[in-house]
């Protein structure tokens, strides 16, 4: 957090028809689903999440994400590094408060992989759903589908993944994580990036196409829980792409599926930890396989190749 | 099993049924027998979203669900060019892998690499 950038606040997330998708986002996996604003688009949370909203839901003609967002420290720093994304070249553009319902402006700027990522200082706390902040109990006994606890990281697909690296790097403070390496090419073909403990707050898998989104990903408590969750997509029939299995790159435990307009999720548990004087994991390109599925061991086409 | 379309992939002559219900990638993967079929039309998002199983419907009637215009224009809808995950059959269909198709499975650098391996 060297630059003030404290976490992911919120995704905004392209979907084909928005009746589907609110009932795949709030029944199955269980997010609250927190209002509808003047545009017609939806909001969510996950329940232990004290902002008033992390994911937001617009209808379009494509499926796809339209920003990352991420909360700076407070608007000091907002200013700060907006000024320091126009030094280095970026594009960027400020969105006023109340544009989304709820939140403080937002500093807007392009990557080199072609994707739009916002800083924001504020945002509405509404506080953990169900339980408070006062006293509070383990769990809200009301909640439903996979039960995800909070939106995560996002993993997206572009070009320049070095300059993107470079940008979220230098100017916003993040650290690389993890990485996979193709020392042949000398090539980075995947980079894990974090402003935090976690192994990944956003990640970047090189690719042809500019702006690609790969999937959402949202934090369950256990391995049971991913189990629990593999269980609902077959009980609803969900398009599942892979697991449940445990990921060697952060050794997370996941299991991935699509919405009902092709956007990937993922829910998934444990996963390793991050310092700042962590030196960088790398996995080889040669072991790909085993980097991303730790036990098939066997590379996916379609987890490689199918984005929005 | 209700009475389904014959839905025919050109010009193979390779033949599945599918009920007006389901779409053309349902009811190829719960066939299973087809793998040639399968190999063709890759499955991807099942949600219109990717592109990945774009054909091109050459004769009959059918009804579709909404598809990323990303992947399908309106031109290309109207000329018959729709996604397999998208498509209702209405009638008995002639169906072929579009073409055209730049089909993004195949664009990762990272899987040509490991195609090459």
């Amino acid at each position: 957090m060297q630059k003030g950038v404290m976490r992911p606040g919120h995704v905004q997330i392209r979907v084909l028809d928005m009746e589907t998708a609110v009932a795949h986002y709030r029944d199955r996996l269980g997010l609250i689903h927190t209002h509808t604003d003047s545009q017609g688009r939806n909001y969510f949370k996950g329940w232990t999440e004290i902002d008033a909203f992390s994911v937001v839901l617009r209808e379009a003609d494509e499926p796809g994400m339209d920003f990352m967002a991420l909360k700076v420290l407070d608007a000091a720093t907002l200013a700060a590094r907006k000024q320091d994304l126009i030094d280095y070249g970026c594009q960027v553009e400020t969105i006023p408060a109340g544009e989304l319902d709820g939140c403080g402006e937002r500093v807007r700027f392009d990557s080199p992989t072609g994707h739009w990522f916002e800083l924001f200082a504020e945002k509405e706390q509404t506080g953990k759903w169900g339980v408070g902040d006062r006293n509070p109990d383990a769990w809200p006994e009301d909640l439903k589908g996979m039960k995800a606890t909070r939106f995560d990281h996002c993993l997206l697909y572009g070009d320049d993944i070095d300059g993107t690296v470079d940008l979220l790097s230098s100017v916003l403070g993040f650290q690389l994580a993890e990485q996979v390496r193709d020392e042949e090419a000398d090539l980075r073909v995947a980079a894990f990036l974090t402003v935090s403990m976690k192994a990944h707050d956003v990640a970047f898998v090189r690719h042809e196409e500019k702006g690609k989104f790969h999937h959402a990903s949202f934090y369950l408590s256990s391995w049971e829980d991913v189990l629990r969750a593999a269980d609902l997509i077959s009980m609803h029939d969900i398009a599942l792409d892979i697991g449940p299995t445990r990921h060697g790159l952060t050794h997370g435990q996941t299991i991935y599926f699509f919405d009902p307009s092709g956007n990937r999720n993922e829910v998934f548990s444990g996963g390793d930890y991050t310092y700042p004087d962590h030196p960088v994991v790398t996995w080889d390109a040669s072991q790909l396989g085993k980097a991303i599925f730790y036990h098939d061991r066997q590379l996916n086409e379609r987890f490689l190749g199918v984005v929005t | 099993m209700a009475e389904g379309h014959r839905i025919t992939l050109a010009p193979e002559g390779l033949a599945f049924s599918c009920g007006e219900e389901e779409n053309l990638l349902q009811a190829l993967q719960r066939v299973g027998v087809a793998p040639a079929l399968l190999a063709a039309i890759p499955v991807g998002c099942r949600g219109g979203g990717c592109g990945v199983c774009r054909i091109h419907v050459r004769a009959g009637e059918y009804r579709t669900g909404r598809m990323s215009r990303k992947h399908i224009s309106e031109a290309d809808e109207t000329a018959g060019t729709v996604l397999a995950c998208r498509v209702f059959p209405e009638s008995d269909l002639e169906i072929e892998v579009d073409p055209s198709a730049a089909n993004p499975i195949t664009r990762s650098p990272t899987i040509a690499k490991q195609q090459r391996g």
